[in-house]
């Protein structure tokens, strides 16, 4: 396989440095990178997982809104902006590994590269309590 | 394939006796084949470049804009040839255009004669991710990991495959050179080529304060060249304040630690490498 642009190799090599959970998805929203943090949330290794398809990861979380009724995908930042290009923040629930739900906030922008292609897309979860 | 290396410093030129064998000029190499001719950057080398008295085009690959390697661009006469097709292709930005770019350097007070005024019949090409051809030669270019736009070349010839990435810091992030290929800048320029000349200025213990400058160590640059399986490399970029003497030693101090199964050899002015 053709090595990824250098905006996206840079992308993971800023959320390999940063301790706030990061996971960044090419254009059609598969998982190409998750960083240390993010493992908490996923439950699994990047180095055991590696890449993971849309329809795999995107069925680990479970977003609730405010009344703990599913979420629909289209209302996540991440979705939005997959299909916009344009940067999204939203604060929500998910149910988390021990069954427990968890605020979070999300904040997804898109990778816009230097020759103004549209290469992927970064989400980075805030715990709440940090906000 | 004939590759003419005729600068290989880094950042600033340098001269004297001490320098003599390495060569003090900044990047430039010329690539032939089939009297065809790419001048690669256009460092202070460039003053250096002459082309047989039949060609009447030739083609500047600019990786980046650099001083170090558009400085020798005002001297090259063929600029001032009016008989003379000259093509420069240099990385695309995303707010200004190459032309724009390089008349910055190219105009008083930093030179005295302005782009539109060069005798020569000149076309300049944005380049990105992208496969051209020029004579016998198919070209990719890819963005790499350099502050600023910059771009490295992959040079097919009619039977041989010459990667040029003179400043490029492949090993930038928390771990240093990933190993998994996808994820390494330039990996697809690089990969199996029959030569390779690319970016060693540092040692690492240098390379660690220096992170992020765009450029690499040689033990990162030999990693990377053995990723990509070369047939030869060539390190280049050499640190303007290393003396003949002294590029010697750190050669001898990383043969000792590293011996990859190629040809590895420091870049010098005035090398000239056939390739089949």
């Amino acid at each position: 396989m053709a090595s990824y642009e250098i905006e996206i190799i840079l992308n993971r090599q800023l959320a390999d440095c940063l301790s706030i959970p990061v996971f960044i998805t090419d254009t059609t929203g598969n998982l190409i990178f998750y960083n240390d943090p993010a493992e908490m949330i996923l439950g699994t290794r990047f180095e055991e997982t590696g890449e993971m398809k849309v329809e795999t990861w995107s069925t680990i979380f479970k977003p609730l809104d405010d009344h703990k009724a599913p979420l629909p995908p289209e209302q996540l930042p991440l979705v939005k902006t997959l299909n916009d290009q344009h940067p999204h923040h939203k604060t929500f629930w998910i149910e988390s590994l021990k069954g427990t739900a968890e605020k979070i906030s999300v904040t997804s922008y898109p990778i816009i590269g230097r020759a103004g292609k549209f290469l992927g897309a970064v989400a980075i979860f805030w715990e709440t309590k940090d906000l | 394939m004939r590759i003419s290396v005729k600068g290989v410093r880094g950042s600033i030129p340098t001269s004297g006796a001490d320098t003599s064998y390495y060569g003090g000029n900044t990047s430039c190499t010329v690539v032939s084949e089939k009297d065809c001719f790419l001048v690669l950057d256009g460092g202070s080398g460039m003053q250096k470049v002459t082309l047989p008295a039949a060609v009447k085009r030739v083609d500047i690959l600019l990786t980046h804009l650099h001083l170090d390697h558009i400085q020798g661009l005002g001297f090259f006469s063929s600029l001032f040839n009016p008989a003379m097709e000259v093509h420069i292709w240099g990385p695309a930005s995303a707010t200004q255009s190459l032309h724009s770019r390089l008349s910055r350097y190219l105009s008083p007070p930093l030179f005295p004669v302005l782009i539109r005024d060069l005798p020569c019949q000149l076309t300049l090409h944005d380049i990105a991710n992208s496969v051209f051809e020029i004579g016998p030669f198919t070209i990719s270019s890819r963005f790499v990991i350099h502050p600023g736009p910059t771009v490295g070349f992959r040079i097919s010839g009619q039977r041989s495959v010459f990667a040029y990435l003179p400043d490029h810091e492949p090993a930038l992030g928390l771990t240093g050179l990933l190993k998994d290929t996808k994820w390494i800048s330039g990996f697809d320029l690089a990969s199996d080529a029959d030569l390779l000349m690319h970016d060693a200025q540092y040692t690492t213990p240098e390379y660690n304060n220096k992170i992020g400058w765009g450029h690499s160590s040689m033990e990162d640059a030999i990693q990377f060249a053995s990723l990509a399986t070369v047939r030869h490399f060539l390190l280049t970029h050499h640190d303007p304040s290393r003396t003949d003497e002294l590029l010697n030693e750190m050669f001898a101090d990383i043969q000792k630690k590293i011996s990859p199964p190629f040809p590895i050899e420091l870049a010098r002015e005035g090398m000239e490498i056939e390739l089949p």
